[in-house]
C-alpha cells in the first residue's frame, strides 16, 4: 500500500464547513452515550466484570478516535469489538461450560440448591386448616396474628410460639385488624416494600413449644398454614441434616448433597469436572459408538455435498456458458430458484414429497411403490444428500459461471492452437484455473455443511434412530444435530457440559481441516 | 409437548442452542432485573412469562391486581416451546421471571434443577379437577396452579359412520369396514417416520402397559411399566396392524396428512386433540368426539397434559406472586377469561362444567376423565426417542419381541445413566 502524502483527515480538524469533524463528533457522542448507559445498567445489575470490560472498551474507543497515533486501529477497532463480543466471548464461555457439569439438576449455585432442598422439604401438616392472618410488628420485630377456629386471636414471632392475646379485634375479612401491643402492618405497605415481603415470606412462627408440631407460615400475607420440615442447613459445616432420621448430607465433588449411604438430594449445583466431558465423549460406551458413526456420516455428508453440488453446478455452468444455448439469461435465472428459497421451507417440502405413501416422488417416479425414503437408514442418507444437492448446486452454478467468464480467452486460444481437445482443455486449463478462485469457497462450503443443522433437523430429524442404542441419535444425525439432542434444549435430560465439549471438538476439527485445505489452495495458485 | 413443532422452529432452536451455550449474554446487563431495591418504597415489579394466547387474559387479571396493590406487572411473551429451556437457564442467574406459564411434564426437571417454588391452594384445591392437581404434584408437593388440561380423543366422521361411539377397537374397525373403509379404517398419527407414542398412548394403556408404574397416591415412579407380557402384547398388536399385518398403520401420516385424510373423508376415525377440530369443521365435516375405544380389554387411558402457572424459587416477590396467583388467577372469572382466550378444557371444575354443554368439549372431557397425567418425572424425557422409534420399527414389520425388549432396555439404561 502506498501512503497518500501526509494530509489531515476531514475527521481530525475543522476545515471548510467542518462536516467530517462534526460527523465524527456526533458518532462518538452516540457511542459514548450508549457506552455510559450500558455501564450504568451494569452497575445497577452489579455485574462487575461486564462493567470493567465496558469501561475499558469505551476508554480505548475514545483514545483511538481522538488520538493521532492510532490510524490503523480506527479501521480495525469496530471489527475487533464484534470479534470479541460475538466470537471470542461465545467461544470462551462454551469452553468454560465444557469443563463443568452444567445441565439438568446442576444449573445454579450451591446456595440455590440449598434453597431448593429446603423448599421441597417443607410440607403442610396434613389436614391443617388455613387461618386468616395479619402481619404484625413491634418496632423491628415481625410476627403473625391469626384468628383461630374459636375466633380468638393468637400472636407469635420467630422466637415466641403462638399465644392467645386479649382485646384484639377481628376485621371484616376474618383476620385480626387490631392487636394490643402490636401494629398491624397494612396490606398496602406489605405490597410495596420488597424487603418487608421477603422477611414475611421467610418468617416461621412455631405453633407450640414443641418444634415437631410445625410452624406457621404465610405465602401471600393474608392466610397462614402449618408446615413442618425435616431438613436443616448448617452453613458452618456446609451440610444438610435430616432431623427425623439423623442422616447428614454433605456436598460431593459432583455438585450434589450426598448421604454416607449414597442417597442424593434432588437439586444440585454446577461444579468444574475437569476433562470428564471430553473423556466421556470418547470412552463412554453409550456415547462413543454412536458418536463415531455420527462423525463418519458427518464427514461423508459434508464432503459428498460439496463434491456433488460443485460437480453438478460446474456441469450446468459449462453447458449454459456456451454461446449456442438460446435464452441463457432466462434459464440461468431459473437455475437459481432453489437457492432463493429458504432452506428449511425446501426441506419441509421435500419431506412431504419423499413421504413413502403419499409423496409424489414414489407416485410419479417409482410407480406408486412404498419406498421408505425417510425411514430406511441408507435411503434416508441418500435423500439428505439429494435434497442438499438440489439446494446447493445453484450456488456453484452461479460461482463457476462467473469464474468461467473471467478465464482469459488467450490461454484457451493458445491451447486450441496447440491441438488440445475439449477434455484436455478442461482438465489442464479450465479446471485448475477455476479451482484457484473456487477452492476457498469449497472449503467454506465444507465447513458450512459440516454444521448444516437445518437440513438434517427439517428433513429427517436425525432419524431413523439407531436400533438398540441407548443414546437418542439416528442414522442421519450429523455432529451438530447430535449435540443438539444431547444438550436437551429440545426436551429430555440436558447435559450442556457434554454438548459444549463436543462443540469444541467440532470447532477444532473444522479449524484444522480448513487450515490444511487453505494451505493446499495456496499451492494451486502457484501452479 | 412433542407435537405442534411449528414451522421455522429450526432457526429459533439454533438460536436457543447458541443462547444456551453462550449463557446470559455479556452485553445486555439491563434485561429485566426482577424488582430490586425496595428501600425506595416504590412499587415492586412482577414479571410473568407467557405464550401469546394467554398474554391478554393474564393482562386483564393483572389490571385489577395492579390497581389493588400498586405493583406493576410485566408480561413477557415467548414461544410456548421456549419457556421450559429459558426458565431452566434464566432462573438460576436471577434474570428469570417471578411466574411462568408452563406444561406439567416439565415439573420433574424444574424440581431437580431447583427452579420452582411450592404452592398451597388451601381449601380452593377442592374446586379443581383432581387430575390437574395430580399432574402438578411431585413427591407429594404441589408446584403450580393449573388452569387447563387437554387430551386426545376419538374423533369420528358422523356422515360416514354415524355418531355411535365404538367401545372396542374391533367394534370401531367393524363400523369403518361396514361403511366401506376396509383399507384405512382408522388414521394413526405417527409424525411421519419419526413415530408418535403420545397420541396413541391410550391403546397401550388398554393393554395394561403404562410407560411408568404409578404408586398408590398416583405419583409416577421411575420403574418402567411397559416391559413384560402386557407390553409385548401391545407391541404384537402394533405389529399385527402394520405392514406385516392388516396394514392399517403406516409410518407416513404426519400432522397435515392425517388431518387431510380425515377432512377429505378418506377415513372415518382418528385420534387427535381438540386443536384439530377447527380444521375438520372448516372442511365441512360433522364430527363426534368420544373416549378412545379399548384395544386390549382394559380402559384406554390417554395422556392428560395440564398447563399451569409455575412460581420461581428465586423470586424476590414471592408474596406478591402468591397473592396474584391465589386471589387473581385462581378465580372463576380469570379462569373463564383464560378459557375464552384459548379454549382448552378448564382445570376449574365449575368452569369446565359450564363449557360441557358443547358436545365436542364434553367428548374431550369424557376422554380426559379416563386419562392419566403424562409422567412429570425427568426420566420421561429419556423415553420418547426410543419409544417412538420402536413404534415405527413395529409398523414396518420388525419382530415385536426383539424390538420391544430392545426399546425397553434402551430406556432403562438411558434412565440409569
Amino acid at each position: 500500500m502506498s501512503e497518500a502524502p501526509p494530509r489531515e483527515s476531514h475527521a481530525r480538524s475543522w476545515r471548510g464547513l467542518g462536516g467530517g469533524f462534526v460527523a465524527k463528533l456526533l458518532l462518538m457522542m452516540l457511542v459514548n452515550a450508549a457506552g455510559i448507559a450500558a455501564i450504568l445498567s451494569a452497575h445497577a445489575a452489579q455485574a462487575w466484570v461486564i462493567l470493567g470490560v465496558l469501561v475499558a472498551g469505551l476508554v480505548v474507543a475514545d483514545w483511538i478516535y481522538f488520538s493521532k497515533r492510532a490510524v490503523p486501529l480506527k479501521y480495525l477497532f469496530p471489527g475487533l469489538v464484534f470479534l470479541a463480543v460475538f466470537q471470542m466471548f461465545t467461544l470462551l464461555y462454551t469452553g468454560y461450560v465444557a469443563f463443568t457439569n452444567y445441565g439438568t439438576g446442576h444449573l445454579g449455585s450451591m446456595q440455590q440448591a440449598v434453597d431448593a432442598a429446603l423448599i421441597q422439604d417443607e410440607r403442610p401438616v396434613e389436614d391443617s386448616p388455613q387461618y386468616p392472618l395479619s402481619v404484625v410488628r413491634d418496632g423491628d420485630l415481625l410476627g403473625f396474628a391469626i384468628t383461630d377456629d374459636a375466633d380468638t386471636v393468637q400472636v407469635g414471632t420467630a422466637e415466641d410460639p403462638l399465644a392467645e392475646v386479649d382485646g384484639a379485634t377481628i376485621g371484616d375479612n376474618g383476620s385480626p385488624s387490631a392487636v394490643p401491643g402490636w401494629e398491624v402492618v397494612p396490606r398496602a405497605e406489605l405490597f410495596t416494600d420488597t424487603d418487608l415481603q421477603q422477611r414475611v415470606v421467610e418468617l416461621r412462627v412455631p405453633i407450640s413449644d414443641d418444634a415437631e408440631d410445625g410452624s406457621l407460615r404465610t405465602r401471600e400475607g393474608s392466610t397462614g398454614g402449618v408446615y413442618t420440615s425435616r431438613l436443616v442447613w448448617d452453613p458452618a459445616e456446609q451440610t444438610i441434616t435430616n432431623t427425623e432420621t439423623g442422616v447428614v448430607y454433605s456436598p460431593s465433588d459432583r455438585g450434589s448433597f450426598v448421604s454416607p449411604d449414597g442417597d442424593r438430594l434432588a437439586a444440585g449445583w454446577y461444579v468444574s469436572v475437569g476433562f470428564d466431558n471430553f473423556v466421556r465423549a470418547f470412552t463412554d460406551a453409550t456415547y462413543a459408538g454412536p458418536l463415531l458413526k455420527v462423525t463418519g456420516w458427518t464427514f461423508a455428508f459434508a464432503i459428498l455435498t460439496v463434491l456433488t453440488s460443485f460437480g453438478l453446478g460446474l456441469l450446468f455452468a459449462l453447458i449454459y456458458n456456451d454461446q449456442r444455448v438460446r435464452g441463457r439469461k432466462v434459464l440461468r435465472t431459473l437455475f437459481i430458484l432453489p437457492y432463493a428459497f429458504p432452506a428449511f421451507m425446501s426441506a419441509l417440502l421435500w419431506r412431504g414429497m419423499l413421504n413413502s405413501e403419499f409423496g409424489v416422488i414414489n407416485e410419479w417416479f417409482f410407480l406408486g411403490s412404498d419406498i421408505g425414503w425417510l425411514s430406511d437408514p441408507w435411503l434416508a442418507k441418500i435423500a439428505i444428500l439429494w435434497v442438499n444437492l438440489w439446494l446447493s448446486y445453484p450456488y456453484w452454478f452461479l460461482v463457476t459461471t462467473g469464474a468461467l467468464q473471467a478465464l482469459p480467452a488467450d490461454v484457451m486460444e493458445a491451447a486450441r492452437v496447440d491441438g488440445a481437445g475439449r477434455w484436455r482443455q478442461f482438465r489442464s486449463i479450465t479446471l485448475p484455473m477455476l479451482l484457484v478462485s473456487t477452492a476457498p469457497l469449497a472449503i467454506a462450503s465444507f465447513a458450512f455443511n459440516f454444521n448444516n443443522f437445518t437440513i438434517i433437523y427439517m428433513l429427517t430429524g436425525g432419524g431413523p434412530a439407531f436400533s438398540g442404542s441407548s443414546t437418542p441419535m439416528g442414522s442421519t444425525d450429523i455432529l451438530i444435530s447430535a449435540i443438539y439432542q444431547i444438550s436437551g434444549v429440545s426436551g429430555g435430560r440436558a447435559d450442556y457440559g457434554l454438548a459444549s465439549a463436543l462443540s469444541i471438538v467440532v470447532f477444532i476439527v473444522i479449524g484444522v481441516i480448513s487450515a490444511l485445505a487453505f494451505r493446499r489452495t495456496r499451492k494451486l495458485e502457484e501452479m | 409437548m412433542r407435537r405442534n413443532l411449528a414451522v421455522g422452529v429450526a432457526a429459533v432452536a439454533t438460536m436457543a442452542l447458541l443462547a444456551a451455550c453462550g449463557g446470559g449474554g455479556g452485553d445486555t446487563p439491563a434485561a429485566e432485573s426482577t424488582g430490586s431495591g425496595g428501600a425506595d418504597g416504590s412499587g415492586a415489579e412482577l414479571v410473568i412469562w407467557s405464550d401469546a394466547e394467554r398474554a391478554e387474559a393474564i393482562k386483564n387479571a393483572a389490571a385489577d391486581f395492579e390497581a389493588d396493590t400498586g405493583a406493576t406487572v410485566t408480561i413477557v411473551q415467548k414461544n410456548f416451546e421456549d419457556l421450559r429451556a429459558d426458565f431452566l437457564s434464566q432462573v438460576p442467574t436471577g434474570e428469570g421471571p417471578d411466574i411462568t406459564v408452563g406444561a406439567h411434564d416439565w415439573l420433574g426437571e424444574f424440581v431437580e434443577s431447583g427452579v420452582v417454588d411450592t404452592l398451597d391452594l388451601g381449601s380452593r384445591a377442592a374446586d379443581f379437577e383432581p387430575v390437574t392437581l395430580d399432574a402438578f404434584t411431585y413427591d407429594g408437593q404441589l408446584y403450580a396452579l393449573p388452569y387447563a388440561q387437554e387430551s386426545v380423543a376419538l374423533i369420528q366422521n358422523v356422515d360416514l359412520v354415524g355418531d355411535t361411539a365404538p367401545t372396542t377397537w374391533d367394534e370401531m374397525i367393524q363400523m369403518a369396514t361396514d361403511a366401506g373403509f376396509g383399507d384405512r379404517p382408522f388414521i394413526l398419527y405417527t409424525n411421519g417416520a419419526e413415530g408418535d407414542m403420545y397420541t396413541s398412548y391410550a391403546f397401550q394403556t388398554s393393554f395394561g402397559a403404562p410407560v411408568f408404574v404409578q404408586d398408590d397416591d398416583g405419583s409416577y415412579t421411575s420403574e418402567v411399566g411397559m416391559a413384560g407380557d402386557a407390553g409385548l402384547a401391545y407391541a404384537q398388536w402394533i405389529h399385527d396392524n402394520g405392514a406385516a399385518g392388516t396394514g392399517y398403520f403406516t409410518d407416513t401420516v404426519d400432522y397435515d396428512i392425517g388431518n387431510e385424510l380425515f377432512s377429505t373423508g378418506q377415513s372415518p376415525f382418528i385420534v387427535q386433540g381438540p386443536w384439530t377440530i377447527p380444521t375438520y369443521q372448516d372442511a365441512g365435516i360433522d364430527v363426534a368426539v368420544n373416549p378412545i375405544p379399548s384395544a386390549g380389554g382394559e380402559t384406554a387411558a390417554p395422556f392428560v397434559g395440564v398447563q399451569g402457572f409455575y412460581l420461581s424459587a428465586q423470586s424476590q416477590n414471592a408474596l406478591l406472586a402468591n397473592e396474584f396467583l391465589a386471589n387473581y388467577v385462581a378465580t372463576d372469572d380469570a379462569q373463564q377469561a383464560l378459557y375464552d382466550a384459548d379454549p382448552r378444557i378448564p382445570a376449574l371444575t365449575a368452569v369446565a362444567e359450564q363449557e360441557a354443554d358443547d358436545p365436542i368439549i364434553a367428548g374431550f372431557i369424557a376422554s380426559a376423565q379416563n386419562g392419566v397425567p403424562m409422567p412429570n418425572i425427568p426420566e420421561m424425557g429419556s423415553v420418547w426417542e426410543f419409544w417412538n422409534a420402536a413404534q415405527i420399527a413395529l409398523i414396518k414389520g420388525d419382530d415385536p419381541q426383539t424390538t420391544w425388549t430392545g426399546a425397553v432396555s434402551s430406556i432403562e439404561s438411558a434412565i440409569g445413566g
